[in-house]
Order: C-alpha cells, then sequence, then structure tokens
C-alpha cells in the first residue's frame, strides 16, 4: 500500500468514524433528533461504539488471511479510539440525560441495574486501552506487556454485547447481528492460530520432497 | 359518529400535497397572524385546524365529538405527527417508526368485536354500532409508557365502563381480558422480530376495568384512529403503563381468573399485571422516577413522574391495601 492510497484511506476512515457524531450535531442544530432525542442521542452513539469496536476487532482476523493485507494494522489504534469515543459520548448522555448529572442517581443505577453496570464495566475496561494507545506506551510498556492488556478488548467487546442484550426487551432479538458478529470474530483466532499451526507442521513434514524435487 | 364513509375520499386526493403546500406558502403570513390569535385566545383546536398536521395516514376520517369534564388540562399536547409516528405495535416491527410504515394492511373495515365468556349472553358488535353506542367525549390524557417516555394524548373515546354494561357480565366474572387483532400474513413482524405467543392479551380486575378513566378509544385529535395507533377500537389506560392499553381489539373476555398478559408472559419481574404508574417502583433495568417528555429537545425532556400518572385521585381507592411493591 502506498503512502498516498494510506493517506486517502486514513481520511475516509475518519469521515465514516465522525459521521454518527457530526449527524447529531446537525440534528441537534436543525431540531430533527426525532420525537425521543435523548434516545436518538443514546442509540446512535451506543450503537456507533459497539460497531466501530467491532470493525476494529475484525482487522486482525482479516489480516491474516493475506500477507498483502499488513497495512489494516495501521487502522486499528483510530477505530479502537473512536470506538472509545462514542463509548465516552454514550456515558455522558446516560449521566447526564437520564441522571441529571446527580451522583446518587448514577451510583444507583450502576449498583441496580446490570445493563448499566455491564456498560459502565465496558467503558472502564476501555479506558486504560485508550490511556496506552499511544507509541510512547506501547514503547514504554514493551510490546508483550502492552498486548497482554489490551486483549482486555474482548472483555470490554463482550460486556458492550451483554449491556446490549439486558438493555433491550426480553423477546427482542435486534442485538443478534451484532453478537453473531462478535462471536465469528472471537472464534476467528484460535482458528486462524489453529490453521496455520497445521500448515507449519504440514511444511515441516514436506520439506525434504520438495528439496529432492 | 363517522361523518362521511372511510376510506371514501382521501384526504390526499382531494388536493395534492404539493399544492397545498404552495396554497399554504401564500397564505403564510396570514395564516401566522391567525394561528397567534388563535392561541393567545387559548383556541388550540382552531390553531389545529388552520396549521394542518402532516399526516402520518390519510385514511383516518373526522368524528363527530362532545366535550368531557375527565379531560386532563395543563398539559402541551404532544404532536399528531410524533403520537402517529413513535409507536409500540410490536405486531408491526419493535421499531418505534415501524408501525406507522408497516401497519398498512390492517382491515379496519369490516371490523368486530366479539364479547364471550362469563356474560348472559355472547355477543359480537360491529365497529360502527360501537361508535354510534355512546357519544364520543374529547379526552386528553397523560400517556406514560413503561420505557419511562411519555405523551399528552388527546383521545376520543367513552367509558369503557358504558360498554360493558351493554355486555351484561355475569357476577362470577372477576376480570375480563384484551385480545389484539393478529394475523401472520398482515404482521409478519410479530414472528420475524420477537418470540412473544400471539395475539397480545392484557387484562383489568373488574374493578378497574369499570373506572370511568378506563376509555373504550376509537380516535386521536378528533378523528379515527390511525392504523399504528391500535385501529379501529382500542383501551386506554391514563394511570398504567401503555403496554395496558391493548390495540386493535377484536375479543373481549369476561372470566373468573386473572387472565394471562402478554408482557407479563415474557418478564414477569419487569412486567406485573397492574402495571400501574409509580415512580417509587423501580423497572429492573431503569428507575421510573423520571420521564422523558416526547417532541421536546433534549435538554427539556426529563421531568418527574407522578403517582398513578397523576391520576390519584380518580383511582387510588382501588389499591386501597394493597402492597404496591408486590404489585407492580
Amino acid at each position: 500500500m502506498n503512502r498516498k492510497a494510506l493517506i486517502l484511506l486514513k481520511t475516509l476512515t475518519w469521515i465514516a468514524c465522525l459521521s454518527p457524531f457530526l449527524w447529531l450535531l446537525w440534528c441537534a442544530a436543525t431540531n430533527t433528533l426525532g420525537p425521543d432525542p435523548t434516545k436518538t442521542i443514546t442509540f446512535t452513539t451506543g450503537t456507533a461504539t459497539l460497531e466501530i469496536l467491532l470493525i476494529s476487532l475484525a482487522v486482525t482476523p482479516v489480516r491474516r488471511l493475506s500477507p498483502r493485507l499488513g497495512w489494516l494494522i495501521k487502522f486499528r489504534r483510530l477505530l479502537g479510539l473512536f470506538a472509545f469515543f462514542y463509548a465516552s459520548l454514550h456515558l455522558l448522555t446516560w449521566m447526564g440525560l437520564y441522571c441529571g448529572f446527580q451522583p446518587d442517581a448514577m451510583l444507583g443505577d450502576v449498583v441496580k441495574r446490570r445493563y448499566v453496570t455491564a456498560g459502565m464495566a465496558a467503558w472502564l475496561l476501555m479506558l486504560p486501552l485508550a490511556a496506552t494507545s499511544t507509541n510512547w506506551a506501547i514503547r514504554k510498556m514493551g510490546g508483550k506487556k502492552w498486548a497482554r492488556l489490551h486483549r482486555l478488548v474482548y472483555i470490554a467487546a463482550v460486556a458492550g454485547i451483554i449491556h446490549y442484550w439486558w438493555q433491550v426487551k426480553p423477546g427482542v432479538l435486534k442485538p443478534l447481528d451484532e453478537t453473531l458478529i462478535l462471536a465469528a470474530l472471537l472464534i476467528a483466532r484460535p482458528v486462524q492460530v489453529w490453521l496455520q499451526r497445521r500448515k507449519a507442521a504440514a511444511r515441516a513434514a514436506g520439506a525434504p520432497a520438495t528439496v529432492r524435487g | 359518529m363517522l361523518i362521511g364513509k372511510p376510506s371514501d375520499i382521501p384526504s390526499s386526493e382531494i388536493t395534492s400535497k404539493s399544492a397545498y403546500r404552495e396554497f399554504l406558502n401564500r397564505r403564510r403570513f396570514l395564516k401566522a397572524a391567525a394561528i397567534t390569535g388563535a392561541s393567545m385566545l387559548g383556541a388550540d383546536r382552531l390553531a389545529e385546524v388552520l396549521e394542518p398536521r402532516t399526516r402520518a395516514d390519510a385514511a383516518v376520517t373526522k368524528l363527530k365529538t362532545v366535550y368531557s369534564p375527565l379531560t386532563t388540562t395543563g398539559e402541551q399536547l404532544t404532536s399528531y405527527q410524533d403520537i402517529t409516528t413513535y409507536n409500540n405495535f410490536y405486531e408491526f416491527g419493535v421499531d418505534k417508526d415501524q408501525p406507522a410504515k408497516n401497519s398498512g394492511a390492517l382491515p379496519t373495515r369490516p371490523w368486530s368485536v366479539k364479547v364471550e365468556g362469563l356474560v348472559a349472553k355472547p355477543r359480537t358488535f360491529d365497529i360502527e354500532d360501537l361508535l354510534k353506542l355512546r357519544p364520543l367525549e374529547d379526552r386528553t390524557y397523560r400517556h406514560r409508557c413503561v420505557e419511562a417516555w411519555s405523551m399528552v394524548i388527546p383521545w376520543v373515546g367513552y367509558s369503557l365502563s358504558e360498554f360493558i354494561k351493554q355486555c351484561q357480565p355475569l357476577s362470577s366474572a372477576n376480570y375480563v381480558q384484551f385480545l389484539s387483532y393478529y394475523n401472520h400474513g398482515v404482521e409478519p413482524w410479530a414472528t420475524r422480530e420477537t418470540d412473544i405467543r400471539w395475539p397480545y392479551s392484557e387484562g383489568l380486575r373488574m374493578d378497574e376495568a369499570m373506572n370511568e378513566l378506563a376509555l373504550l378509544t376509537f380516535g386521536l385529535y378528533g378523528e379515527t384512529l390511525p392504523n399504528q395507533d391500535g385501529a379501529p377500537v382500542r383501551i386506554v389506560l391514563p394511570w398504567k403503563y401503555g403496554f395496558k392499553s391493548a390495540k386493535s381489539l377484536v375479543t373481549i373476555r369476561f372470566v373468573k381468573k386473572m387472565p394471562h398478559t402478554t408482557w407479563n408472559d415474557e418478564s414477569s419481574f419487569e412486567y406485573g399485571f397492574y402495571a400501574n404508574v409509580n415512580p417509587n417502583v423501580p423497572h429492573p433495568r431503569w428507575s421510573q422516577e423520571y420521564e422523558r417528555r416526547i417532541g421536546l429537545p433534549f435538554y427539556e425532556q426529563r421531568r418527574k413522574t407522578l403517582m398513578f400518572n397523576g391520576y390519584t385521585d380518580q383511582v387510588a381507592y382501588l389499591y386501597k391495601g394493597m402492597d404496591l411493591r408486590k404489585n407492580f
């Protein structure tokens, strides 16, 4: 991937990731957030969080499909930070529009309502990941340690999906798409590792034959 | 009473929408002046006539209505647009905007309501007869959804008790059950998007059903109900969460034991049989202390929820001595 194409793709990614936020701003300014603006803001920021998080989780398995897709890694941090950006907006919406920034209301919600607990947990899990997203932090921590910490993203994503399921009415199947995608992305990792090992083993076994040929 | 036959001349055919808009533009100044004058005089209905709403459903027809002392005053009405495009009607999809888009095929004429169970004589009422049974009253009520949003809706109908008297229930009837229309062909979303056991079932204790606030409802904003709001006839119970108010009724059954109710079947710890609006009893997933009024800017939506949705004086006697935390 050449530099020009990369810059173009990055710009497009920025535009795509910012679009839900810009759309909300536009609707708020033109008073077109719909009948229940609070809900529109909550749903838009929540959905954007999950979707961008899922795309960021797709980077690694897709990259492994071909050595030519290595450049995809350059988008992972951007996507992860945008997911955190929307998660934070989502959190702020809940704090302000649902709890009126009243500490007792917020605390009560986190303690009493499991979907809020799960959502809060997801955001808290993303917080150290966002904080250690800089090159400096990676260098300082060392690649291995950093990678281990950033595995928290899997738990955050699962907590986010649980938050969604616990929030919808029983019997409503809306979070199913996101759940299946996350499940596929999580299963893809061990499957790919297993396939790679098998390939490596086959290559090792078949190596002398190639030499002979 | 219906004036003119339904779907006789859809209003959209009388004047095209764009022509109508152009006409409105030319008259903008006059209209603005007139509206200001009308609102200053408190003539909300006149203002409504002068500034027509966007029609979510062209099939509605005007109803002849009378004033009711049971109407709620001092509240700003939610717009017709919001009342008819923000609906929970899961047979037509789980998103709020789906019922308005998907309910076009609901066959509201001919329509009849079957009365069965513990009654002197089972009967079937034709919708036209139901409309003529009593004078139709304008009754504005607050509407509080269990999901913590609320509206103020000018319904049209008469007390359910008037209808129940016609049904001649036996003294052994302790409860009344309401069943909504269900047809998989018309409402494929019902099974595609939920695992609910259809048809929608709701119920009331007999004394609750006889309370004068319980409204057998045929219209809103002086017109017949649009399909998405439960055409052609529904129940409205302003002191209970919205899901108690079953839509598009086809069967009313008088029974001895508490009937099964749809949301209670789905999740009994979240949705009780009584479902009275109560800021002190939280839903497991959210507090019921506050609600979001529909149609206001996001920073003005939040407001305190009132006990029995503000209808304590009229309904509190029904629940005397009951633990409302247990019987939520």
